[in-house]
């Protein structure tokens, strides 16, 4: 059943043969499909997924590692054919991410714990496991391709389905880890891979996307936060640039730049969240105009070929995941970079990334530092 | 990797079914069907079957055919020794002791801790020292009118250790308290009559000695009140209901005395290769111990315990190997936790969650065991590496 796939996908090359490859699974639809995918491309595949977090009482809710989600992971395996081994993980993801996440807040930012999952977990502790099992490659279920450069150096192409492209996360890799990855899903559309998944006859195909931060489970990341750092409750004043005092926050946690709803106070025009003021822990607010800025500074940049241009550089800037991608200078200095935008960017958020792309390639990029935009 | 060939060295998980015992089986699914409980013929030709499987079960324990009960595993029989006993010494003489040991089986374990919690047993556990073995006299000492039962494992499964169970039968069965033993284990190699271990209750498993998964059996001793655990028709003397599986009883029955008979044939074949495995082992891992007692202990059993290292992906590591093996913290969703077995051995956490335990059987070689030797050490390394990273 499983040929006809393979022949329409991959004209009946086995490019896979006499390697092995671990893949990350998760037990839903993408890493599996990346799994069946080597599998069918001659890979010696091993299935490996990792124990991330398991907070007493939410075990059930935790959408990253429920029981289901790997007993699934186990039982696609056995379809499969290969072997599948729990890796524990959870003492790296508590540190790397969960506290990461809570410091980012603590501090006043908005941290992407994904990024750091993928650096740290991901591409570190588990790729350590795969070549430790003798593992040619680690491979994962984000869309987003691979390509040797005419240097020989391997860089991180967006993936064909523009809307799932997933190089911002990965941003954050380089060619150690590059060395060893694989990417089956970047030149297949989301659709595509729904379709091999019911072609395949994995059960997974109509599984629902996960969304929301693994470890958050269906709880809301507010009352995680609260929970875990109870001081990010702090009330503060709510601040006009001016200096004038408008209103009272609720922590600063619990807002974000360029917000407008919810800020409970009374003018005659719309006030915008402009940004935190950590020391004065207060939020500063002001009308639309005010908001954006056309520069920024990111900070442990990461350059995925391995070392910054020596010059600046000209390039699209994605400030989100979900970002519209703007064009930039970067200045590329000592580990961080200034980012100039050709036209003032509302919605920087200290703690995101910034992510440098030329056309398809990603570049790298560096977390957005606070107060790097000049208000 | 798929082709390679896979060495199995876990038979103390499991085994697989010998082909003299299926070829005993097979007849009682299609031909012989008859539901034994049923009037015709082919009732009593099913009925035949079972009644010489127990006869069978009885000659090689030395007891009564009445005195034995079939039932659906190890883990069912331990059950209904506990459940049964605890309940009906409840009743009778108001009985509310239950006295254990720290190396039992969950099957025991988790029992006598849901009779405490459901019915206000008192639990209380015999020490063990280093090798996991318990002492008669530390038996003795905790008997008391009111011990509705005792329960301790002939020969552990993560450790190997062989308990003196005659002397701890004696012990018990002079003060007149009902005394059950988990052979589940032992019953592949060790000596089974009962009225020589001097126990009123022994839990024997099929799967263990390369009978089927999925049928065991229960000694119970005459006059050992007893109450049912699972209720219906009248099957077992009434004290296991549910139509008779008669071709797992019968290679139940079959695996039973092809073990007896070959006893001392695979003792003399495993042994050897065991006590090889083990001082290769000792010598090449630094770091490394024996857990469970050096001597006495399963003829074909060996645990180890190596510091620092991730149990779990050595056994993993192992399997992509070729090699199948266990461990005492084994766990199949990353979350392992040191047995308590190994713990109440008074081994640290970190050595406790670096347990491996090989186990070897009827298609163990010379040859598997010095591959394994060969590799073992290699991959204990990295993942000490891997742990400490």
């Amino acid at each position: 059943m499983r040929k006809e796939v393979v022949q329409t996908d991959q004209t009946g090359s086995k490019p896979g043969l006499g390697k092995r490859v671990v893949v990350a699974m998760s037990g839903g639809v993408d890493s599996s499909v990346a799994a069946a995918l080597l599998v069918h491309q001659g890979y010696d595949v091993i299935g490996m997924m990792m124990r991330l977090w398991s907070e007493p009482g939410n075990e059930s809710t935790n959408r990253c590692c429920t029981p289901e989600a790997m007993a699934m992971a186990r039982r696609i395996s056995a379809e499969l054919g290969i072997p599948f081994y729990a890796v524990d993980a959870q003492e790296v993801f508590h540190r790397e991410v969960v506290d990461f996440f809570q410091d980012g807040y603590a501090k006043g930012v908005t941290p992407n714990p994904c990024l750091a999952c993928n650096r740290w977990v991901r591409w570190d502790f588990l790729l350590q496991h795969a070549l430790a099992f003798d593992a040619d490659f680690m491979a994962t279920g984000h869309y987003a391709r691979l390509n040797q450069g005419n240097n020989g150096q391997i860089q991180i192409l967006k993936a064909v389905d523009e809307k799932k492209d997933q190089s911002y996360v990965l941003h954050v890799l380089g060619q150690e880890q590059l060395a060893h990855a694989l990417f089956p899903l970047g030149k297949y559309t989301k659709n595509e891979v729904r379709q091999l998944a019911r072609e395949l006859g994995l059960p997974v195909a109509d599984r629902e996307e996960s969304q929301d931060l693994c470890f958050l489970g269906e709880e809301d990341y507010r009352s995680f936060l609260i929970r875990n750092v109870p001081h990010v409750l702090d009330s503060g004043p709510i601040l006009l640039p001016s200096g004038e005092n408008v209103g009272t926050h609720q922590g600063l946690a619990f807002y974000t730049i360029g917000q407008r709803k919810g800020l409970g106070i009374q003018s005659s025009v719309p006030m915008y969240v402009l940004k935190k003021d950590l020391t004065r822990n207060a939020l500063i607010v002001g009308p639309q105009e005010e908001l954006g800025s056309s520069e920024l500074i990111a900070r442990k940049v990461n350059w995925v070929a391995g070392e910054a241009p020596h010059s600046p550089l000209r390039c699209q800037v994605k400030i989100r995941y979900k970002a519209v991608e703007v064009p930039a200078m970067v200045y590329p200095e000592d580990g961080i970079a200034c980012v100039v935008f050709d036209d003032p960017v509302r919605d920087i958020t200290p703690g995101q990334a910034a992510v440098f792309y030329e056309g398809e390639v990603c570049l790298g990029g560096g977390s957005i530092l606070a107060d790097s935009s000049n208000h | 990797m798929r082709d390679r060939e896979k060495i199995y060295l876990d038979y103390a998980a499991t085994t697989p079914v010998d082909g003299r015992v299926l070829h005993s089986m097979l007849p009682f699914f299609d031909q012989a069907f008859g539901n034994p409980a049923s009037i015709h013929q082919f009732g009593q030709e099913a009925e035949a079957a079972i009644e010489q499987a127990r006869e069978t079960m009885a000659r090689i324990m030395g007891c009564q055919p009445l005195e034995v009960v079939f039932t659906s595993c190890g883990s069912e029989s331990d059950n209904l020794a506990l459940r049964g006993v605890a309940l009906a010494a409840s009743r009778q003489r108001s009985a509310n002791h239950i006295l254990i040991t720290p190396v039992e089986h969950h099957a025991v374990s988790r029992t006598a801790l849901q009779l405490a919690d459901l019915h206000g047993f008192e639990v209380e556990f015999i020490p063990v020292d280093d090798y996991g073995q318990v002492k008669p006299e530390d038996v003795a000492s905790r008997l008391r009118p009111d011990t509705a039962i005792v329960s301790v494992i002939y020969a552990n499964n993560e450790i190997g250790t062989i308990n003196p169970i005659r002397e701890i039968g004696q012990v018990c069965r002079a003060r007149g308290i009902p005394i059950h033993s988990d052979a589940v284990q032992a019953a592949a190699f060790l000596p089974v009559k009962v009225d020589d271990l001097h126990v009123d209750l022994l839990s024997i498993g099929a799967h263990k000695f390369y009978g089927p998964k999925g049928v065991g059996a229960l000694f119970i001793r005459q006059e050992t009140p007893i109450l049912p655990v699972q209720t219906g028709g009248g099957q077992e003397h009434g004290l296991r209901a549910g139509t008779s599986n008669t071709p797992y009883i019968a290679g139940l029955a079959e695996a039973f005395q092809l073990a007896v008979d070959e006893r001392v044939k695979r003792i003399a074949t495993l042994q050897p290769l065991r006590d090889h495995l083990i001082n290769r082992i000792l010598s090449k891992i630094p770091d490394s111990r024996l857990t469970g007692h050096p001597t006495e202990r399963l003829p074909n059993h060996a645990s180890f315990v190596f510091e620092g290292a991730d149990g779990n992906q050595l056994l993993a590591m192992l399997d992509v190997a070729g090699f199948a093996c266990s461990s005492g913290s084994a766990c199949k969703t990353g979350d392992p936790e040191p047995s308590d077995v190994l713990l109440a051995l008074g081994l640290p956490r970190e050595w406790a969650l670096g347990s491996l335990r090989v186990t070897l059987g009827a298609g163990t070689t010379e040859e598997h065991i010095e591959k394994f030797n060969q590799v073992l050490p290699g991959l204990v390394e990295r993942v000490r590496k891997l742990t400490v990273s």
